[in-house]
């Protein structure tokens, strides 16, 4: 069920240019899923700020969220401490549905601030026992976060726009490499992206995240809609229907 | 303390509000909190058939407020009545609808249509919506086609009729004379000012549709300059007044001001316990500047000469 908390900031890390790593303590992190969101309330700011749930450590009641900074919003984000409060409505959103999915190879698909959801997929992936290849797009050498983490998942592969990590280029560059079969595949990123990867796997199933600007975020306001495929004069609400979406339902042109 | 005000179709036990378009039909709020709590409900604009708005983005962030341009998207009143209403039946709280149309005829429709529904106690006339092509704000703008709206509305609807006035206006009483004069139960006040952002780096306009609405507290002024105009002029209208409320000290400005309810929107997307915390506060601010009740403030915010 959806509430509004107020919850503690156990840790607040920087852990790549301009990008920080948030620990929340809440009772309800357990009941977090994959692909999900919080929306956020920072002082000053009339509207909320989605950001997506990282990971989640249901022992110690507590998730992670992964944000870099954009503007005003999350500049002041940015400068919170542990030990601070912050004002959360969580959670909120759809989320990937892997459990209602049969499948042994999933392939991740991530540009800049949509890797964070997909580390938590990745980790609930692999206690299910499906073999997971990561694909994670960002700036430059700089921007990287988590690449270790996504390893201990399965094969990761780094592209950066720039080439100063990785390979240059775009995650489409490497996805057209990978021979290898997969039943799934899982994308959050910038629309670009999405339509780069929609389209290049289109032929195969997959789940994408997107993102839009929201008022409410829970479903009332109808600030946040993506057309549908079907028919493109229909729409859902991202923040309520979505974020998460199967890759051929809605429209991203 | 007593928070009770009653007017046209509506016994509320307390003056506040969501404000249509905040809310959507309830369902989610209902999560958060006990939607006895409120005064009333009013939901989301009703169309003749389902709309789906205009393109994203549809809302930016200002300094003390936003902008929007939704676009009316709605299920159509015909949905609306079959899946979303019969939901707010189950609460002791007064269901106000709020129609929109693009021609005369779509409202008279709308009204006519909601006459079904069983669910309702009144209906708020919008037309003041800046977001739509056609229709909505040129009935606000204009005196002689919010006259012929109003009293065509008022003569198909079972339900006391709320006309919802647009700001964007040089002269609010005209406008407040005009649909009074062709039948109106009350007025409500205010909707949006049209504003727009422009993104710097983009150099285009945020919002897709380029103009949007302006709410929150950044219009609050604007909206008690109005009302307390209206006041002025008509002492007998019912107000529902709105626009920026955040706190239980906004409600009682509006009520000095000359409303005799008022409504509650963008607050509800920064806490979704906007309403029933400004309600809650309510009794402890009015006793604080020297109230009794909620009635014994409304219209007490004017000076003579
Ligand atoms: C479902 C969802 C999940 C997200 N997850 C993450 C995440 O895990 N990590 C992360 O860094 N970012 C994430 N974002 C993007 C993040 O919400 C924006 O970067 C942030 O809102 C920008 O706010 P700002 O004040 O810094 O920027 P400003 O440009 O000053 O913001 C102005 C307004 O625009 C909105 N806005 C601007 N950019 C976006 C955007 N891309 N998406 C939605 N609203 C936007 C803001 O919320 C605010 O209302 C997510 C967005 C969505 C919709
Ligand atoms: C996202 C959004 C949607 C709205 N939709 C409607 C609507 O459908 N019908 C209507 O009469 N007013 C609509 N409004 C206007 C509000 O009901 C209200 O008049 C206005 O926002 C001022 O109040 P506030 O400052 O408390 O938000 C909408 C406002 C917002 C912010
Ligand atoms: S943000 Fe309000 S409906 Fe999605």
């Amino acid at each position: 069920m959806i509430t509004k908390q107020s919850l503690e900031i156990n840790s607040h890390i920087q852990i790549a240019e301009d990008t920080f790593e948030v620990v929340l303590q809440s009772s309800l992190s357990k009941e977090l899923k994959p692909g999900q969101f919080v929306h956020i309330q920072l002082p000053g700011h009339m509207l909320r700020r989605p950001v997506s749930i990282a990971n989640v450590n249901p022992e110690a009641e507590t998730f992670t969220m992964i944000f870099k900074i954009f503007g005003e919003g999350t500049r002041n984000l940015s400068k919170y401490q542990a030990g601070e409060f912050l004002d959360v409505i969580l959670p909120c959103g759809t989320h990937y549905p892997i459990e209602d999915l049969s499948l042994e190879h999933a392939l991740l698909v991530g540009g800049g601030i949509g890797v964070p959801p997909l580390y938590y997929l990745g980790t609930k992936l692999k206690e299910k026992g499906v073999k997971v290849t990561s694909v994670l797009g960002f700036q430059s050498a700089s921007h990287v976060f988590y690449e270790e983490k996504f390893q201990q998942l399965g094969e990761t592969f780094i592209a950066t726009n720039d080439g100063t990590y990785g390979q240059k280029g775009f995650v489409t560059d490497i996805i057209s490499k990978l021979d290898k079969p997969i039943d799934y595949y899982f994308s959050c990123g910038p629309t670009p992206m999405l339509q780069a990867v929609t389209s290049q796997l289109a032929d195969q199933k997959g789940y994408i995240s997107l993102e839009e600007r929201m008022g409410c975020g829970v479903g009332t306001c109808y600030a946040c809609v993506v057309p549908l495929k079907a028919d493109p004069s229909k729409n859902k609400k991202i923040c309520k229907d979505g974020p998460v979406f199967p890759a051929n339902e809605v429209n991203l042109a | 303390m007593s928070l009770a005000v009653t007017l046209p179709g509506l016994a509320l036990k307390n003056p506040v509000m969501p404000a249509s378009g905040c809310f959507g039909f309830g369902k989610e709020y209902s999560q958060f909190f006990d939607l006895n709590e409120l005064g009333a409900i009013i939901v989301k604009a009703a169309t003749g058939e389902a709309r789906y708005g205009n393109p994203t983005p549809r809302v930016a962030e200002t300094s003390s407020g936003m902008l929007n341009a939704i676009g009316l998207q709605n299920p159509g009143v015909d949905n609306i009545i079959a899946d979303e209403l019969p939901f707010l039946s189950r609460f002791d709280t007064p269901v106000i609808a709020n129609i929109a149309g693009s021609t005369v005829e779509e409202y008279v429709k709308v009204a006519e249509t909601l006459n079904k529904s069983n669910d309702l106690s009144a209906i708020e006339l919008n037309i003041s919506c800046p977001n739509v092509k056609e229709g909505g704000v040129q009935f606000g703008t204009d005196p002689e086609l919010a006259k012929e709206v109003t009293y065509k509305v008022k003569q198909a609807s079972n339900y006391p009729v709320y006309v919802k006035l647009s700001p964007n206006v040089t002269n609010i009483t005209t406008m407040a004379k005009a649909v009074v004069d062709a039948g109106a139960d009350g007025l409500s006040m205010i909707n949006t000012l049209t504003g727009m952002q422009i993104n710097l780096k983009k150099r285009a306009p945020i919002i897709a549709n380029k103009t949007g609405g302006l709410s929150g507290p950044a219009i609050k002024p604007v909206a008690i300059r109005m009302i307390y105009e209206v006041r002025q002029a008509l002492s007998d209208i019912p107000i529902i007044g709105m626009g920026g409320i955040m706190t239980a000290e906004d409600v009682l400005e509006f009520l000095l001001a000359g409303a005799n309810a008022v409504a509650v929107g963008t607050a509800n997307f920064q806490n979704p316990h906007a309403c029933p915390e400004i309600i809650a506060e309510l009794p402890g601010i009015l006793s604080k500047y020297g109230f009794e009740s909620v009635e014994e403030a409304i219209g007490k915010g004017h000076v003579h000469g």
